[in-house]
């Protein structure tokens, strides 16, 4: 029978309860705060995050135990639709704790870290980042060489991390650091970081929006406590791979979805947008061009399903996530391409000029496709998930590692 | 939702694809060219209850779904396997004899009035012609059809006839039978596209491994792996919108059923195209060959794109639906 996308009675009532709770806390909620005030853009995630756990709805697929709903796979993908759907808050600050740092603890953690850590950041109370990449150190994350030297019951950390997105509202870290410098992959471990010890010196990079998301992190002989390894010294590099693995099944679900709302705008502004008395849309080319990549954003909707299939029933997810990735980031990035072009002259300001109906703004459709540009390098870039699909999906020759 | 194919599925796939592989096998493709139609070959495809597949029981069926059915034209598109296969499938219990293979029937798709030329496939060999207007359903028998046969069709292995008109025939169905059946044959066109993406890759891939130059695989370039990477990625979109376009006209979707069809045969399309030009690419001066199996894959894509409804047309379909839709 299966080759089923119907959801459960279940699945539906869920999405009922949420839908009606969305209506009221959405609007209730506010606007986001100025991109660049960092207390008040803690204070509203945060804020949110706090709301969605009081509801139920905070870590919709992680265990009960630790505070989450315990739901299943297919219900966190009605959260997603739904969450879409209201226009709810994106997850923002809280991304590295929601969807990388408490998932590792889950799978990884002790019961004390995940005691300590997991309640907190669903109920917004912890706020993390993520210490991975270095200067020289991005795509070939393995050549890390930022140094924890254990000295009695501490690490002492010594080096350079970049590109630590939030890292100046940070409540922890997950740092990846060095502990046998003579080995590559397998010199590597996961530590919990606070990120108010001292010797922990962050230097804001203004991204190509020109907002702080992202710093420099310098730390020096930073004291970290043994107990905050998360799996087995030099067993780093294992971990993290458990993560993203994990990660890859509903990773995208969310931007996807919210992609598939974007091309419903651009059908709506593209019936705006006039020349010569006819509207964009009037152009045939136009439509098709834009079926062409509303076809495209829903076969990686039902790629998700598929990959959610069947880590709902085995366990264990594909290596598909880099197909998905790759697929959709780039997609990402022609979507919101095509809808800068599409506004013209009013594509040249960062702030809303003109009335468009429906609530659009072109000023916020600019500032996502610039945003675009960040996915298709952020997280493995688009070539690493090539590499990736061809050498452990289909059996290529390896580069050199 | 469980969006996984079953064991059974797997096995009544996995049977169709040793069929194949044992049937017609990728190094017997040029002995298959220009040849009337295999009568024996759709019997032996009838037998394994292609054309029956989802005629009840009681009909002489199986009773299966388009899910089902899309695995099974999936593998046949992989090997391309010759004939009427998607016209027969659809007269199944339109048509005395289409689901035994008794009678072998091709079609035409007419919804769309348009001044193309009529073009038919394996008319020489088939019983009855079925035509799809927007009023209806058609039947016409295939002897009272003049048509002369094209001499180098662009697929060597689709034989095809020009003919300057249609008879009348007789009508079997009306408006919503014609709908439903054009609906079905643009899902199996796209299941049989999806084979066409998968067996590219699989040339590709297998090439890549195999010729050397510069003192190591080819497949060890990068240029080389992010062509069969993008490969990969379309291939897996091609099998997801295919399989939700199924699970949807067998009432196990969510959303409008000919947007997921749309949808689904668009990508197949244009996908296939790009699996079976990226092939030739990576084949090099043996893609440009006679001899070597891309440029098979390559010029069946053009008659699959070019049934059931353009590129052009599901394109617009996607894109205007996307018009007032507040989801
Ligand atoms: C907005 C943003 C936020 C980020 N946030 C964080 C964060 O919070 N924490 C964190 O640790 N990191 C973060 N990163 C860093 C991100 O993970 C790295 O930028 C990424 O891994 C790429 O590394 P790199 O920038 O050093 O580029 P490089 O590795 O120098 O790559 C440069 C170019 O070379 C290509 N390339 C490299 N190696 C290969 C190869 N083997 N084959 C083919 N092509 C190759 C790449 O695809 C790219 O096009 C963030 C990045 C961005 C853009």
């Amino acid at each position: 029978m299966p080759v089923d996308l119907r959801y459960s009675d279940a699945d539906e009532t869920f999405r009922k309860d949420l839908r009606a709770w969305l209506a009221e806390a959405v609007p209730a909620h506010g606007a986001p705060p100025p991109r660049n005030d960092w207390d008040a853009r803690r204070e509203w995630d945060s804020g949110w995050q706090r709301k969605l756990f009081d509801a139920g709805y905070a870590g919709v697929q992680w265990p009960k135990e630790y505070g989450g709903r315990g739901a299943s796979l297919t219900e966190e993908l009605v959260y997603y639709e739904e969450t879409a759907r209201a226009q709810a808050p994106y997850i923002g600050m809280n991304f590295v704790g929601i969807r990388h740092g408490g998932p590792t603890l889950i799978a990884e953690g002790t019961e004390l870290q995940k005691q300590a850590h997991l309640p907190r950041i669903l109920r917004g109370e912890e706020i993390w980042c993520q210490g991975f990449s270095e200067p020289q150190a991005g795509s070939d994350l393995a050549a890390l060489k930022t140094a924890a030297v254990r000295d009695g019951d501490h690490y002492v950390l010594n080096g350079q991390k970049i590109w630590t997105s939030f890292a100046q509202k940070a409540d922890y870290c997950e740092m990846l650091v060095r502990t046998d410098p003579d080995a590559k992959h397998r010199g590597i471990s996961w530590l919990i970081m606070p990120m108010d010890l001292p010797g922990i010196e962050i230097r804001p990079l203004p991204t190509l929006l020109g907002e702080t998301d992202f710093s420099e992190m310098f730390v020096e002989d930073v004291r970290v406590p043994v107990e905050n390894l998360v799996g087995a010294e030099n067993d780093g590099w294992r971990v993290t791979n458990v993560t993203l693995r994990f990660e890859r099944g509903t990773a995208w679900a969310a931007d996807i979805i919210e992609l598939q709302r974007m091309l419903r705008d651009m059908a709506t502004l593209a019936k705006h947008v006039t020349h010569d008395g006819a509207s964009a849309w009037d152009d045939k080319a136009l439509r098709r061009e834009i079926g062409h990549l509303s076809a495209e954003v829903e076969s990686l909707w039902a790629m998700v399903k598929l990959q959610i299939s069947e880590l709902a029933k085995t366990g264990v997810p594909g290596l598909g996530g880099s197909a998905i990735k790759l697929g959709f980031t780039e997609l990402n990035q022609r979507i919101y391409e095509l809808a800068t072009q599409l506004l013209g002259r009013a594509g040249m300001s960062r702030s809303d000029v003109g009335e468009l109906p429906g609530g659009l703004g072109s000023g916020r459709i600019v500032e996502k496709y610039l945003n675009t540009l960040s996915l298709t390098i952020a997280a493995g870039s688009s070539q690493i998930q090539r590499n990736i699909i061809s050498e452990r999906i289909l059996g290529m020759p390896r580069e050199p590692r | 939702m469980d969006f996984r194919v079953t064991e059974d599925q797997a096995a009544l796939q996995e049977g169709i694809r040793s069929f194949c592989e044992g049937r017609v096998p990728v190094d017997a493709l040029g002995g298959m060219e220009k040849q009337p139609l295999d009568r024996e070959l759709h019997g032996e495809l009838a037998e394994m209850g292609v054309f029956g597949l989802r005629l009840e029981e009681s009909e002489g069926g199986v009773g299966l779904g388009m899910s089902e059915a899309a695995l099974v034209f999936a593998e046949l598109g992989r090997r391309l396997v010759t004939g009427p296969l998607i016209w027969s499938h659809l007269a199944a219990g339109l048509v005395d004899g289409a689901g035994s293979g008794e009678c072998v029937v091709t079609g035409l798709d007419r919804t769309r009035a348009s001044n193309e030329p009529i073009l038919l496939e394996y008319l020489e060999g088939a019983g009855s012609v079925l035509v799809l207007e927007a009023s209806g359903v058609r039947r016409i028998d295939a002897a009272a059809i003049e048509a002369r046969a094209i001499a180098t069709p662009l697929d060597p292995l689709t034989p095809l006839h020009h003919a300057a008109a249609l008879p009348e025939g007789e009508s079997i169905g009306d408006a919503a039978l014609s709908a439903r059946l054009r609906r079905e044959g643009a899902i199996l066109s796209a299941a049989m596209l999806l084979g066409v993406c998968e067996s590219t890759l699989e040339l590709a891939v297998a090439y890549g491994q195999q010729r050397e130059q510069f003192g190591r695989p080819i497949g060890g370039f990068q240029a080389i792996k992010h062509i069969l990477a993008d490969m990969y990625v379309r291939q897996e979109q091609v099998r997801s919108a295919v399989y939700a376009a199924a699970a949807t006209a067998d009432g196990r979707g969510v959303g409008d059923v000919d947007r997921a069809v749309a949808t689904a045969k668009l990508l197949a399309g244009e996908f296939a195209l790009k699996n079976a030009r990226a092939c030739v690419q990576v084949y090099g001066g043996m893609g440009f060959t006679w001899e070597m199996p891309p440029h098979y894959y390559l010029k069946r894509v053009f008659v699959l794109q070019n049934a059931f409804g353009s590129a052009d047309e599901h394109a617009l379909t996607v894109g205007e639906g996307l018009e007032g839709d507040a989801g």
